[in-house]
Order: C-alpha cells, then structure tokens, then sequence
C-alpha cells in the first residue's frame, strides 16, 4: 500500500513525459509532412492566400490595440524604474529595445496563439469529429496538403508581417505615454530610439515571429486531427491549442534569444 | 469486385472486427446489417482504406490495401464513393463546391463541365437548382442526397452508403432507398450499404450479409435470410427480443 502511494506520483510523472514524447513526435512528423506537401504550394495559392487573410488581416485590428497598449505600459513602467536611478532622455531607447526583441514578437504570438491556433484546432476538431476529414481522404484529397499546408505557412508568413505593425503601433504608444503624461520631448524620445537602434535586434524579434507562427499553425493542426468526442472533444482541443502553443512560445522565445542575441 | 479476407481490428484492446470475410461481387447491391455498434461502419472504412487492419485484407480489383502507399490507396479511392452517416458536407462550402471539389482538386474536367454534371446530379438527386445554398440551410434529408451527389460525382464503380436512412422519416428513408435503386441501375455500380434499417435492407439489397460479434453469420439473398433458422438472424430481422432465445442457444447460433 505505502509502495503504491509512494509510486503514483512518480507514475504520473511518467505518464506525462510519455505524453510529452508522443506529443513532439507528432508535431514533428506533421511538420515533415507539410514540407512534402509544399511542392504544390504554387497550385495551392489560393487556399493559402485565403488563410493569409483569416491569419493575418482579421487579426491585424486585436493585434493594433494589444500592441497600443503594451507600448503605453512599458514607456510608464519604465519610467516609474527609472526614477531617480536613470535619466528620462534613455526611455525612448529602453522601451524601443524592449518591443523589438521581446514584447513585440511574444506578444502578437500569444495574440495570435488565442485568437488562430485555437480556431484553428477548433475548425479542424469540427472537422474530424463530424467526418469532414474522413470524406476529404474519402475523395482522395490529403487533408494535410488540403488544411494544414495552407495554415502553415500563411501563419509563418503572417506573423513576422503583423510583429512589424504591432512594433511600429507599439513604439507610438510608447511615446504618446512618454511625451503626453511623462514630459519627454519628441526629439529626446526618437533620438534615444535611434541610438539604441540596431537592424539586428529587428531581425532577430521578427526571426523569432516566423518561429512562432510555424509553431502556432503546428499546434493547432495537431490537436485538431487529433480530436475526438464530439462538441466536448472540440472544446477541449480548444484550450489545448492554445495552452500548448502559448507554453511553446514561451519556450521557444527563451531557446531563439540565447541562439540569436 | 472487393474480397475482405480475415480482417481483424482492435480499439484500445477491444476487438470489434474479429476474422470478417466477405466477397462483393461487380454490380451488386450487398447489404450488411447487424446491431448498432457490431463494426459495420468499421468495415466500411477499411473498405475505402481509411482504417488499417490488425491482420487479414481489404483486396479491391485485385489490389490488396494493407500494404498500399498512401498514392496508390487515393487511386483505389477515386473509384470509390463513399456516403457517411451524418453526411459529413463541407460547411464552410456551397453545394456546388461541395459536389466539385473532388473533381476540380483532381482536375478531372474543364470548369463549365464540372458545373453542368453538378447541375446533372442533383438533378438526378431530386434537388434541382440549390448549387448556391450551404448545408446549413438543408434539411438532413437534403444533406443526404447533396452528399451522394458528392460521392457520385467522380463516377465511381463502387459506391459505400454508411446507414443511408437513419434520422429521415419513413417517407424520405423510402425516397432514398429508391434514389439507391435507380443509381444502381442508372449508372451501373457496385454498392455496400452499412444499415440496421430492415425495410431499406430489403428494398434495396439482391444480397445481404449479417454482422455479428464482429463475423459475419450469413451471406445470402434476402429471400434466404428471411427463411433462415438462426435465432440470432431471426430475433435481429424481427426486431424483438425473444424471451425464449437463452444465452446459449444464441452463443451456439455465433
């Protein structure tokens, strides 16, 4: 009886790493074939293009505000950091920094990991528990090539685009806090924006976006195909997708910047 | 013609096909019956290869399944049609796109003669002039018919009907059994149709296999069904259960 209890824990332990394993490789052996599946991208652009718009244009406006407000609060906390310690002519520098290695691509991925990857694991779920994917397979149609392809790499297109605006809007909230409620000059807050500036940070932010998109797409499509019992079941992929997905992200963000910066 | 040989499968360790062999003979219409839940629309599935077995084989037109690559297997599919249960319609499409997309993502004919055979089948289905409405505007009935438009579409030799009538009212199960009939005769397939229905069984089968405890009892005309002695086969066609059938007589009928 002691040995039971004392085993469950580790059991559990167990299961879980199992899980883990099961998980990866799946998500790994979908992304394989994917890449198979790309060779008719050309022929396929229609579909992807289509994705495109429900990825990246529908989101653009949850994406704006997000980033709006993500630039106001870190121009304030930085500020309130700064007092007394550092002067207010290096916030435009610190804040710029913070969103183009960091907040800017983490933030829009987490956006995103809500608003597609749980559609996306929710559309497919649909599909899968109401025999839609069967009667693809049924005429013959990949239901990789057909669902997954076009969402992977309109999410790994889209992404680093949607960083790009939400840097750009984040930057202007940044400053509107900073000149409006802070007393920072226009030319003291883009001057320390230029001095901090470097393309590479830039890069490297957006780098990490095409990362996560790919991510996010995966995800998504995984727990989708994978759904079963019936409107409970979707639900469930649901929070799955974006649970995994958001815990990936974060991940990911910590492997890529010890990788790049 | 389709040979299932000693098919096998598991879920989870529970076994529900069991060593089922069958032979569906070029233009028939066989029909298996068998209690909800006896691995009918399992075997269905290995049918149109959209399940692998444990052991045994699905052999269609002499090509075994099992073992098939996966561009092969979409060779094997496209001379198959497939009805599903709930009708499985593509939301997010209209009717039109539903009934083409098979054919337009093979590339099988030029766009302005994808859109008259549309317009053919569901003609032949009985629903003239609906190609813009979406299946959430259809009733089950009419989602039936745009789903065998759908499987017809790609001409195929055989054509799969998982439980054509469950869910309609007598009258529309009877209109689909009929619409079974004239494609049969119409366009000379193959058809396998998965049901516990037994007036559409009768109606529509010249053969018909009984699926129990995952092998099948009986393979025979439904005339032989109806005669045979088998208390299982009595008790299922009847739909009644027999008080006087004891457990182990219906064990020795297995």
């Amino acid at each position: 009886m002691a040995i039971q209890m004392l085993l469950a824990p580790i059991r559990l332990f167990g299961r879980h790493v199992l899980d883990f394993i099961e998980k990866s490789g799946g998500m790994f052996m979908l992304l394989v074939q994917i890449l198979l599946e790309s060779k008719s991208i050309i022929r396929d652009r229609r579909l992807v293009l289509e994705q495109m718009e429900l990825i990246g244009v529908r989101s653009l406006p949850l994406v704006l505000i997000t980033s709006l407000f993500t630039g106001a609060v870190s121009s304030w906390q930085a500020a309130y950091q700064f007092e007394g310690f550092v002067s207010m002519s290096v916030l435009g520098g610190a804040t710029s920094l913070a969103i183009f290695i960091e907040l800017g691509p983490v933030l829009t991925a987490l956006v995103l990991a809500g608003r597609v990857g749980a559609s996306i694991a929710a559309e497919l779920g649909t599909m899968k528990v109401t025999e839609q994917i069967d009667a693809l397979e049924s005429l013959a149609i990949s239901p990789v090539r057909y669902l997954a392809m076009p969402r992977y790499w309109a999410s790994i297109t889209m992404l680093p685009i949607l960083t790009i605006f939400s840097e750009f809007i984040a930057l202007m909230g940044a400053f509107i806090v900073a000149n409006q409620l802070l007393g920072v000059s226009t030319a003291m807050f883009f001057d320390s924006v230029q001095q901090f500036f470097r393309l590479r940070n830039v890069f490297g932010g957006l780098a990490k976006a095409l990362a996560f998109g790919g991510t996010i797409a995966i995800v998504g499509c995984y727990v989708g195909f994978r759904t079963y019992g019936g409107a409970e079941g979707v639900g469930r992929s649901t929070i799955e997708a974006f649970v995994l997905s958001a815990a990936l992200i974060l991940v990911n963000d910590y492997i890529l910047a010890t990788i790049i910066f | 013609m389709i040979e299932i040989i000693d098919l096998h499968k598991s879920f989870n360790g529970n076994p529900v096909l069991r060593g089922v062999d069958l032979q569906i003979h070029k233009g028939e219409a066989h029909v298996i019956i068998g209690r909800s839940g006896c691995g009918k629309s399992v075997l269905l599935k290995h049918i149109i290869g959209l399940l692998r077995p444990d052991k045994g084989d699905v052999v269609v037109d002499g090509i075994a399944l099992s073992r098939l690559k996966r561009r092969d297997m979409y060779r094997v599919r496209k001379k198959i049609g497939m009805l599903f249960q709930n009708s499985a319609l593509f939301d997010s499409m209209t009717v039109e796109d539903n009934i083409a997309l098979g054919v337009r993502e093979h590339r099988m004919f030029p766009d302005a003669e994808v859109r008259r055979r549309v317009a053919e089948l569901l003609e032949m289905v009985g629903l003239p002039g609906i190609q813009r409405m979406f299946p959430s505007e259809l009733s089950g009935g009419m989602r039936k018919r745009v789903a065998l438009a759908r499987a017809l579409m790609m001409e195929p030799e055989y054509v799969l009907y998982d439980e054509p009538t469950t869910g309609l009212d007598p009258i529309m199960a009877d209109s689909i059994n009929e619409l079974m009939i004239r494609i049969n005769e119409a366009m000379g397939v193959t058809s396998v149709v998965v049901t516990h229905d037994m007036a559409s069984a009768y109606k529509v089968g010249d053969k018909m296999s009984m699926l129990e405890e995952g092998k099948v009892i009986f393979t025979g005309t439904p005339e032989e069904i109806q005669a045979s002695d088998n208390p299982i086969i009595q008790q299922f066609i009847r739909g009644s259960q027999s008080p006087d059938l004891s457990e182990s007589v219906l064990q020795k009928a297995r």
